[in-house]
């Protein structure tokens, strides 16, 4: 990045009242650091001690989906001039852009699961507040850990919390991965 | 049997399980990454204590943040506890929530709705 771009960014970062944006891998001690700052970045900007609370469940999820899922290995070549290194790197972004707060993320995924995960969360998207609820006890109930110790409720239970339709979108990257970003808004 | 008693961390909640008294206490947030690795000593314990209860046991669940794996965890605790035949002892379980927290509040009538054990839910200022 060239030196004149970093106030660009600044500006940018401003516009969108970002709180907090990181790029890279997110191990178990970055997860924990994310959450002591927004912890302290919320109790300062926040009154609602509920949204406070709201605001941390959902990022509390939307960082161990990070932590949990992220598939890229290895560095590919996109186009001459670029080669990606998606070594389990994700995207960070927390802000508030008006009275509300976004969570985004994005993090490589094999493009085998992309139908799989796009029709769960329009799944989730078509239910209202008690569909959640019965989807979310039933599989609670009945549903088994995977194998990385996860329940499968992650994405449901950020539908209930911040009570928006969670955005998404999928890029494709090559034949293997696509970059998956995911938008929650919280008020 | 021993008790176990943890300090809670940033991300795993303060354990009280107590024998001689028949309560079990989690308190604080439970967000750890591996939850079941968390739970597993947990389970344990409460599957030796299932063989020889006291008459009675008390859940008291103060908990002011859960991940959804640590749900899951939650969920088997409740169902060890309800596999504890009656004549053995009486299970109640103590739901904690604070004032204004709706998400806590209605994590525990979730739980209710699926576990047959008698619930109470408490609130209060602050966990």
């Amino acid at each position: 990045m060239p030196l004149k771009s970093v106030y660009k960014l600044y500006q940018d970062m401003e516009t969108e009242q970002s709180i907090i944006s990181y790029k890279g891998v997110v191990s178990a001690d970055l997860l924990t650091s994310v959450l002591n700052i927004m912890e302290d970045k919320l109790a300062i900007i926040e009154e609602s001690v509920s949204i406070r609370k709201k605001v941390y469940n959902v990022l509390v999820e939307c960082l161990q989906n990070l932590y949990h899922h992220n598939e890229g290995k290895g560095t590919f070549t996109k186009n001459a001039k670029q080669s990606i290194s998606s070594d389990k790197a994700s995207i960070l972004i927390i802000s508030k852009p008006a009275d509300f707060y976004e969570i985004k993320t994005g993090n490589f995924i094999e493009n085998q699961k992309v139908e799989k995960l796009k029709s769960k969360i329009n799944h989730i998207n078509n239910l209202d507040k008690e569909g959640l609820r019965d989807l979310y006890v039933s599989i609670l109930n009945d549903g088994e850990y995977s194998n990385k110790g996860t329940a499968g409720l992650g994405l449901i239970d950020i539908a209930r919390k911040s009570n928006k339709k969670i955005e998404y979108e999928f890029k494709p990257i090559n034949d293997q991965y696509s970059f998956y970003c995911l938008n929650v808004k919280i008020n | 049997m021993e008790n176990i008693n943890l300090e809670g961390t940033a991300k795993t909640p303060s354990v009280s399980f107590e024998y001689d008294n028949g309560t079990i206490e989690l308190r604080g947030r439970s967000i750890p990454e591996n939850s079941v690795e968390f739970y597993r000593p947990l389970n344990e314990w409460l599957k030796e204590y299932s063989t020889c209860p006291q008459p009675k046991t008390i859940f008291e669940v103060k908990l002011e943040y859960f991940n959804t794996s640590s749900s899951k965890c939650l969920l088997d605790l409740f169902k060890l506890l309800e596999s504890i035949p009656k004549d053995k002892t009486s299970v109640y379980i103590h739901w904690y929530f604070e004032k204004d927290d709706g998400d806590i509040e209605e994590a525990g009538e979730d739980y209710q709705a699926i576990v047959p054990l008698p619930f109470k839910m408490i609130e209060v200022d602050e966990i």
